[in-house]
């Protein structure tokens, strides 16, 4: 029996993964040969997909891209043993360099094992961390996240550990006037941000695709560590994939005791829930997302109260990303040092860095943090699809600043990201090349934050849209002077005066774009052509 | 003499953001170098303006939760980054805020330059110019210039929903504020508005993007009162321009007794405004209060007293005098032939304490006996009767905001949203902040599909059996363990609670035995009563459900046993609460209207009491009761009755049996009738004394909370005479000297022979705003949550409450049980709201009916149905419903024409003659015109209106 691995995330499926398992079994089984077909999650490294591997003494032997009308010429190759007679054939997976060279803490398992197989999961040194936990008490666990440095992977980089504390200390008989009877009193919840929303950003999908035990697994020491029974993955509905895989993991978690009344027979309870979002990128937001969990219009809360102290249906609330739950069984099975081991300054832990754009070699990257830009874009990336010079690179989604090449040696960190007016975010991370009209970027920034507004807060709601006119009209020259100040102005008014980070951080790449590119914004021509548009 | 008092107190500034929930905690802070203290969790918003200081600000307001939306009240505090909007930042100990610095000034004429950039340039001609918050915080924050122009997107082409009669939303004055949608979620409860789109495209939407009337929206008015702008406004307003003064007055629609601005332009009432001070609404009102005052200028006034010699005659137009002396000449003769018993009086309970006061009065003094009733006697008399027996005061026991600490709600043959529908808010409120809700009714109410109030428990009984449901919930709270000892044991009568004990714990009252009965599966009914009973604080709200029977009074007594077994009595979030139908039944049945009761329940054959009073009026008062309502009629039609002085009540349209009280106003020799309109019972009528509305006089009502509320004269009346004075004039043409000058004279008489209402003034209600009596030496400010240290007849008294089924039983001849109701937006007879747009919502009474009984009888939505009963017979058109169990059929009784209760039988409480409204057996078939009542109805109608003048009648005719 011959073990083969192609992949089942949306990359590798969009790609044409399905395609390629299919001729793989059928050529194969044209050939007499008896095969086992494990579709496995992505190894992330997308510029090979579909990655098709077979298991050999030695290890596993990567093949990729692969095109289902290559099958027949690999399989004479002798792909089943692993030889190395055919062009996609790329040595032992484990060698290459793209990936031999990560630090993947969080990504260990991706690709690697079936995404729904328990003993797989557990074989790679799967819920050990909850093992754990469920022998520690409740601070023993928060401290452990404390002691790991981790910060929120969403965006803002909070300290998990003192959101966590945050919630463990919270009383949950919530407001004075709630009735006696109230439904959710006594409760509190973990919520899970899987609206992964940002342009340029995968790397949530990427473990609920490839490694949806992590998630679970780490959610369920979260309720572990505050005394939370429920939690919810609030997942975008532009991931079916991720959605079919959650549930079905989730299911057999609860058949297996990782999840339910008993948690491995330990008397604690905990349920998990995917719900699903409808299309909107402000319920990326956390209060948001509360809102649209709860079943409400997705429409942003103010702060205080903090959600930790009153979130899902007023209750207190761990909101943390896909990536922050997912690096907790790390951090519980090794020790928070460990994890803490790895950044550099006040960014401990690795980052999975999301390279996408104009650039060769497209994937998940895991590093710990204080790796540069440049070695990101050249190193990994190769530089960019086009051959072109690359020109702006984009970090940390939509509200990311644009940064020119002056700018890509700065580490990864928060704090030195900050420091430029850049932010680090998500991990995302997307190249121009020369080719780009920073003035259409900086239109295209405003046109976001106007198609998503919630449109809660006036900066926001008007604002975007008035940016997008006033753009316009620096284009076509008219008061160019008055209307770049008018720009500034509006960037200052979205900056101090909206609601939460959608607009507030709006005028990041808008002023990015004018401070770094001004060129783009001198045009002297009256009106541009259709084409220069 | 005009009162005048100023509404524009402390209390009725917009602080901004609600009061926060009280820590006992204060914090300290400075505030543009101003120390203050303020309560631990109060926004800096409020903080400023109790400190006086004004913070720019547009989507906040003190009534709804802090939102943020609009950026414009940002802040500087020293210590923090950015801006931080002062409405949703909460002070903290040592803060340092500054409200004007150079860069918010900056921020907030940025943000204001943003607002402008989408909204008209139309302020001069702009309905709400002189009363716009966006005009007023453009020229707060300074904007000279709106830089990106007016040629850019923008929603001034949105077009306006005229679909309301109230108020026009005119979309493109929008500032997408959410403050209608916030209050239609919050004060309401309705969750009829929400923001549709998002972005630039975000836009209020009625329902799904319905207008107004197609939409959930229940014209309450909330949220026109919230709009900053002319986007959502009073179409009075849009009409009339803006008001130049206001006085606060006092709601004469239903028991909630809701305080309002009365908006003026000099005589002309330009808007009712719902005032935020008002003790019971707290600044929320209903369709009804808000925009269904236009009865009160209708062309169908009585304008002119008239006389008649006999009810075919035409009716002539006389002078004050004329009337006085021709009334009085008439009943005079009438006594002297037929005896001092021969004339009686009715009080209305839509009328002022003084004017209920002064009419029970003129029986007393200038009639010389007791014949004196009020219409409470066909709604809440059970009420009075029952908590008199069991609690010792016929009174509720609570303030309407208890509720908001009661964690189980019950609530018993009652319609909040329709007929309570202000009050109906507020428990939505608590049921939305998770308490539990019981309903027993044969009908699904609304209320049970609060929006977030979670799942209502439903005990849909058959009309008729309240007694057995009720002992069904005693029996399981006895036998199962859930009575309160510690309370019982302290509380309450030992003896009488053994033997009520005994009594209940019989297995004929287990919810199994009587679920024959009631239709109540039993299963329901344990669990109603567990929850109730091992409920923190557990509330019973009743409305006339419970008392409309023929054992109205034993199922009272039967909710107070309930209360006093569990404890539930005494403190906020519990007790017997009876929703009070008309704006002054608790005032009329105060002010001694009962034929055996003196003011504040003194019973005449008391003698002391009584005493006093022959004192003080130079009388001898019978210590006899005298006749009830229905025995007056039932003496008219013997001959033994032959004059009635009615005040504001339409007995033949609301009391039950219309053929036998048509017959016994035929009877009479005298009936004088003191009403806004040619009502139904004017038609019988030889004397037409035409009354004054509330806005036409001062005085005072008495809600459901016992809360005595000051109405205020906003307009001189109509006919030159307020009510008190009509029957001041009529005492004195009888002989018996009244002179009062002012109704206040009179609540000083009320006062000084009231024990309850000893300490009440009009200086008190001035000061306090509202006063719950009893208010005397032991309670100078009033008691707002009675029995909470003991009863005022020492012990709770648990009384025996054995079922005895109606004689009004369906039978073969008449299958179907008829019971009655009312609706949102018509009130009681409809005399006032008839005479308003309020008929856009419900221009006739329909009979509801369930599906099975429909298709049984071949009966279609829309069809003409036939009605009849032992009493009688009438036509209505169907509505197919499934609100209504199958055998049960409904109908509202607001339209004359609909002869609700020519159908409802002369069936009535045991003790309080109370009529048995809620429950008749009847038959329903397909016709195909109207029934020979309602043929002569319209015949008399027209006839009667023919007499009065030559106009044509208003009243609505059957289609």
């Amino acid at each position: 029996m011959i073990t083969l691995y192609v992949p089942r995330d949306t990359t590798a499926v969009s790609l044409g993964a399905d395609d390629v398992a299919i001729a793989l079994a059928r050529a194969a089984e044209a050939k007499g040969i008896d095969t086992h077909i494990v579709r496995n999650g992505s190894r992330g490294l997308f510029w090979l997909e579909p990655l098709v591997e077979v298991e050999t003494d030695q290890g596993r032997i990567a093949y990729g891209p692969v095109m289902p009308e290559d099958v027949p010429a690999l399989l004479d190759a002798g792909l089943l043993e692993g030889a190395a007679g055919h062009p996609l054939h790329l040595g032992l997976t484990e060698d290459i360099p793209y990936l031999k060279n990560q630090q993947r803490l969080t990504f260990a398992r991706a690709g690697i094992t079936d995404p729904v197989s328990i003993g797989d999961y557990r074989a790679h040194g799967g819920f050990k961390g909850l093992d754990l936990a469920l022998t520690k008490t409740r601070q023993e666990i928060v401290d452990e996240v404390k002691a790991s440095g981790l910060r929120g992977r969403g965006g803002a980089a909070f300290p998990a550990g003192i959101k966590w504390q945050t919630v463990l200390d919270a009383n949950p008989r919530s407001d004075d006037n709630e009735s006696a009877n109230s439904r959710y009193s006594g409760q509190k919840f973990i919520v899970c941000n899987a609206d992964e929303g940002d342009s340029g950003t995968f790397a949530d999908r990427l473990v609920m695709e490839a490694d949806p035990y992590m998630l679970i697994e780490g959610m369920a020491i979260a309720g572990l560590a505050v005394g939370a029974e429920t939690g919810y993955i609030y997942l975008r509905s532009e991931y079916p994939l991720a959605q079919v895989i959650l549930n079905d993991a989730i299911a057999r978690a609860e058949a297996a005791g990782y999840l339910g009344d008993n948690i491995l027979s330990s008397g604690k309870v905990f349920h998990l829930e995917v719900r699903l979002g409808a299309g909107a990128y402000i319920c990326g937001e956390e209060t948001s997302l509360l809102d649209s969990l709860e079943g409400k219009r997705g429409q942003v809360r103010v702060k205080p109260p903090l959600p930790a102290l009153k979130g899902a249906f007023g209750q207190p609330t761990v909101v943390n990303n896909v990536l922050t739950l997912a690096a907790v069984p790390f951090i519980m099975a090794e020790g928070g040092q460990a994890y803490a081991d790895y950044g550099m300054g006040r960014s401990r832990g690795t980052l999975p860095f999301q390279l996408t754009g104009n650039l060769e070699r497209g994937g998940v990257v895991e590093l710990a943090f204080g790796i540069t830009l440049r070695e990101l874009l050249y190193d990994y990336g190769g530089g960019s699809a086009s051959g072109r010079p690359i020109r702006a690179v984009q970090v940390g989604g939509p509200l990311g600043a644009y940064m020119p090449e002056s700018q890509w040696d700065t580490p990864l960190d928060y704090e030195a990201f900050a420091d430029i007016g850049a932010v680090v975010g998500h991990g995302g991370i997307v190249a121009f090349d020369d080719t780009v009209d920073m003035l259409e970027q900086a239109r295209f920034a405003m046109e976001f934050c106007a198609v998503e507004s919630c449109g809660k807060c006036t900066p926001c709601r008007i604002g975007s849209t008035r940016g997008v006119e006033v753009i316009d009209r620096i284009r076509l020259n008219e008061n160019r002077d008055a209307n770049l100040t008018l720009l500034h102005d509006l960037c200052d008014t979205l900056e101090y005066g909206s609601l939460c980070a959608m607009g507030g951080m709006t005028p990041n790449p808008v002023r990015s774009a004018l401070h770094y590119f001004p060129d783009d914004f001198a045009r002297t021509t009256a009106s541009p052509t259709t084409e220069e548009r | 003499m005009l009162h005048i008092f100023d509404p524009n107190t402390r209390t009725d500034r917009d602080l901004g953001t609600p009061p926060p929930a009280l820590t006992g905690n204060t914090v300290s802070l400075s505030i543009d170098g101003h120390a203050i203290d303020v309560p631990e969790g109060t926004s800096v918003l409020r903080a400023a303006a109790l400190a006086g200081i004004q913070i720019p600000k547009l989507c906040a307001s003190d009534n709804l939760d802090a939102f943020g939306s609009c950026r414009l009240c940002a802040v500087e505090i020293e210590g923090r980054r950015g801006m931080p909007a002062s409405c949703t930042t909460p002070v903290a100990e040592g803060m340092n805020v500054h409200t004007q610095t150079d860069r918010v000034a900056k921020l907030r004429r940025n943000v204001m330059e943003l607002y402008i950039s989408d909204h008209p340039l139309d302020c001069l001609t702009c309905p709400a110019n002189g009363d716009c918050e966006l005009q007023d915080m453009a020229g707060a924050v300074g904007l000279r210039e709106v830089r990106y122009g007016y040629e850019g997107e923008n929603h001034l082409v949105a077009e306006k929903d005229t679909s309301n009669p109230y108020f026009t939303f005119d979309a493109s004055k929008c500032i997408v504020c959410s403050r209608c949608v916030r209050a239609c979620e919050e004060v309401q409860g309705t969750f009829a508005l929400t923001i549709d789109g998002r972005g630039f495209d975000s836009k209020v939407s009625a329902g799904q993007n319905d207008d107004f009337m197609d939409s959930e929206c229940v014209s309450c008015g909330a949220c026109v009162q919230a709009c900053p702008t002319a986007t959502l406004m009073e179409n009075s307003v849009i009409e009339q321009g803006q008001p130049e003064h206001s006085v606060v007055t006092t709601c004469a629609y239903c028991g909630v007794g809701c305080s309002f601005k009365a908006e003026m332009k000099g005589n002309e009432l330009v808007r009712m405004v719902p005032f935020k001070d008002g003790h019971a609404n707290h600044g929320h009102s209903c369709v009804k209060g808000r925009f269904a005052f236009g009865y009160a200028t209708h062309p169908d006034r009585l304008t002119k007293p008239m006389i008649r010699d006999s009810i075919d005659d035409p009716w002539q137009e006389v002078s004050w005098e004329e009337a006085m002396q021709f009334a009085a000449d008439r009943i005079k003769a009438i006594q002297a032939k037929y005896g001092r018993d021969s004339v009686g009086g009715i009080t209305s309970s839509r009328c002022t304490n003084e004017e209920a006061y002064l009419v029970q009065k003129l029986v007393r003094t200038a009639f010389g006996n007791n014949n004196t009733d009020t219409c409470a006697r066909v709604c809440h008399s059970p009420t009075g009767y029952g908590l008199k027996q069991t609690l010792g005061e016929s009174a509720g026991t609570q303030t309407f905001d208890s509720v908001m600490q009661s964690d189980v709600i019950v609530v018993i043959g009652a319609n909040p949203t329709d007929a309570h529908p202000v009050f109906a808010s507020q428990l939505r409120r608590r049921l939305r902040q998770g308490a539990k809700l019981i309903v027993a009714d044969p009908r699904h109410i609304d209320l049970m599909t609060t929006p977030h109030g979670g799942d209502a428990l439903h005990l849909p009984l058959r009309p008729g059996t309240n007694v057995a449901l009720i002992n069904a919930l005693a029996h399981v709270v006895v036998s199962e363990g859930l009575e309160d000892r510690l309370f019982i044991a302290e509380r309450c009568d030992p003896a009488e609670y053994a033997a009520w004990n005994a009594f209940i714990r019989e297995e004929r009252h287990s919810p199994e035995a009587t679920e024959s009965i009631t239709g109540v599966p039993a299963e329901s009914v344990r669990a109603a009563a567990r929850l109730y009973g091992s409920a923190r604080n557990g509330a019973i709200y009743y409305g006339l459900g419970v008392t409309e029977h023929s054992q109205g009074s034993t199922m009272v007594m039967g909710i107070a046993n309930l209360a006093l077994a569990t404890g539930n009595i005494g403190r906020e979030g519990v007790g017997v609460n009876p929703l009070r139908g008309q704006n002054n039944v608790q005032g009329s049945c105060d002010m001694g209207s009962f034929p055996h009761e003196l003011p504040g329940y003194q019973h005449v054959a008391q003698d002391g009491p009584r005493k006093a009073f022959e004192d003080a009026w130079g009388v001898t008062i019978d210590n006899e009761p005298g006749l009830r309502i229905p025995n007056m009629f039932d003496a008219a039609i013997d001959g033994s009755f032959r004059g009635l002085y009615v005040q504001g009540e339409d007995i033949a349209q609301s009391d039950p049996n219309t053929q036998h009280v048509e017959k016994a106003l035929s009877s009479l020799e005298c009936l004088i009738v003191q009403d806004l309109f040619l009502n139904e019972t004017a038609k019988y009528a030889h004397v037409l004394l035409p009354g004054s509305s509330f806005l036409e006089k001062d005085g005072t009502f008495t809600n459901a909370e016992r809360r005595i509320n000051r109405v205020r004269k906003v307009m001189p009346p109509l006919a030159g005479k307020e009510d008190w004075q009509i029957t001041q004039d009529l005492a004195n043409a009888l002989g018996y000297a009244m002179h009062y000058d002012h109704p206040e004279q009179i609540m000083a008489e009320i006062a000084s022979l009231t024990p309850s209402f000893h300490g009440v003034t009009y200086q008190k209600l001035d000061e306090l705003g509202s006063i719950q009596w009893p208010c005397n030496e032991a309670y100078p400010n009033g008691m707002p949550i009675m029995h909470e240290q003991d009863f005022p007849i020492g012990k709770g008294r648990f009384v025996v409450t054995d079922y005895v089924a109606t004689t009004e039983r369906a039978n073969r001849k008449f299958p179907l049980l008829l019971t009655t109701g009312r609706i949102l937006s018509q009130y009681n007879v409809g005399a006032q709201t008839r005479r308003t747009s309020n008929q856009s919502w419900h221009d006739q009474d329909w009979l509801e009916l369930h599906p099975h009984d429909a298709e049984e009888r071949g009966i279609n939505e829309g069809d003409w149905v036939g009605l009849t009963s032992r009493a009688g017979d009438t036509v209505l058109q169907a509505k197919i419903s499934t609100r209504m169990q199958p055998g049960v059929v409904y109908t509202t009784f607001h339209h004359p024409v609909s002869g609700a209760n020519v159908i409802t039988t002369d069936n009535s409480d045991w003790a309080t003659n109370c009529p048995e409204y809620k429950v008749t057996a009847v038959q329903c078939e397909k016709v195909a015109q109207p029934s020979a009542w309602q043929e002569r109805h319209r015949a008399q109608h027209k006839k009667q209106w023919g007499l009065l003048k030559t106009t044509e009648p208003t009243e609505p005719v059957m289609k």
